[in-house]
């Protein structure tokens, strides 16, 4: 008689697939857009924006 | 038991038999819903107003920077007040269909989302734009939370008169945003908020205070009762008014916010006199003071940005 086992783990159901990638496509959004708002605001301070003291 | 307590053993028991057995089922919209957009809208709008009416001038990329970090770090907070105050959202009418009450983003989500969410804005604001205007949103997100959320909610009738403060920092962090500094002008602006607030909540109080007290929730009306919380709503409505006038009266503003502030004062204490003199169960005039309550702010803030030319918004925004 063979053991249940549970090699194939959690198995998500289309709906859960489907709130996932949502989730995973606005992370994505969120994290690019955090990446052009430093680039533009990197811009609008100009050069200065790199002389610092160490 | 206390309240508190109660709300401690909601979330072991409710996040007990979520853990990562249960992948989540939350969507892009239901964690929206957690930042309270329509609360986090009038945020934006009173720092829009603190932002523009300070001296200065502050390059449109950078305002825009500014406001996207208040309205994040304002829907951080909320994500926070969601997260612990899940238990009393459930058995609220006005609530009960809130993203972690119906079970569909996890109190350690909303958890994890908030104190994410306010991380970011905080650190974005103070990097980006300075360190004033980011301590001022990180100390509102705090207060809403900690002190508001956590210790006064459920434990005092002064709950929303304190806690109010919260509300009321936006233009604060919007002039700082501007100048790095603080005058009297923004304290103005923040107290009239502050005074606003409890009128504001109080009249939506009185013809809610079944749904409070089923939550536990200790509201003036719930506490007190009726008259007296009639009586508080017109005495900080005539607290209100003349601070509402104030900005005019020490020069600030010109005519149009001056004569603005005076008739729609006047209002308000109208209003405010009527719900004195109103006898349950009728609740016309607690439905008026709380409509009106929220046009009289709205109006104060546009006509103050109109009257001082926009705060050089729209020069700003052509250059």
């Amino acid at each position: 008689m063979s053991e249940p086992h549970d090699d194939d783990g959690i198995v998500l159901t289309e709906a859960q697939k489907r709130a996932r990638r949502s989730r995973s496509i606005a992370i994505a959004l969120a994290l690019a857009a955090l990446v052009i708002l430093f680039y533009a605001m990197t811009l609008v301070k100009g050069p200065g924006v790199l002389i610092r003291p160490i | 038991m206390s309240l508190v307590s109660e709300g401690a053993d909601y979330r072991r028991s409710f996040s007990a038999g979520t853990g990562l057995a249960e992948p989540s089922l939350a969507t892009v919209g239901d964690y929206f819903t957690l930042m309270k957009p329509r609360v986090m809208s009038l945020v934006v709008f009173t720092a829009l107003v603190g932002l523009a009416v300070a001296p200065g001038s502050l390059h449109p990329v950078t305002a825009f920077t500014a406001l996207l970090c208040i309205a994040i770090g304002a829907g951080a907070a909320g994500a926070l007040n969601m997260w612990y105050d899940a238990d009393v959202d459930a058995v609220m009418t006005r609530t009960s269909r809130r993203p972690v009450p119906m079970g569909r983003v996890q109190p350690g989500e909303a958890l994890a989302f908030g104190l994410t969410l306010a991380g970011f804005s905080i650190a974005t604001l103070g990097l980006l734009v300075n360190w004033l205007a980011a301590g001022l949103l990180a100390f509102t997100i705090f207060f809403y939370v900690a002190v508001y959320t956590v210790w006064l909610k459920r434990s005092t009738p002064q709950n929303i008169v304190i806690g109010g403060a919260a509300g009321a920092f936006p233009p604060m962090i919007g002039w700082a945003a501007t100048t790095g500094s603080l005058t009297l002008e923004p304290v103005l602006l923040f107290l009239i908020i502050f005074f606003w607030t409890p009128p504001h909540f109080w009249a939506l109080a009185l013809y809610k205070t079944d749904d409070y007290a089923r939550a536990g929730i200790p509201m003036l009306p719930v506490v007190s009762g009726d008259t007296s919380t009639r009586r508080q709503i017109l005495v900080y409505t005539l607290i209100l008014v003349p601070l509402g006038i104030a900005p005019w009266a020490l020069g600030y503003t010109g005519a149009i916010y001056g004569t603005t502030a005076v008739i729609s004062g006047i209002i308000m204490l109208i209003l405010g006199w009527q719900v004195l003199r109103e006898q349950r169960p009728a609740e016309r005039a607690s439905r008026n003071l709380f409509a009106f309550s929220v046009l009289y702010l709205f109006l104060l803030f546009t006509v103050l940005l109109v009257d001082r030319g926009w705060g050089g918004l729209i020069v700003r925004l052509a250059t």
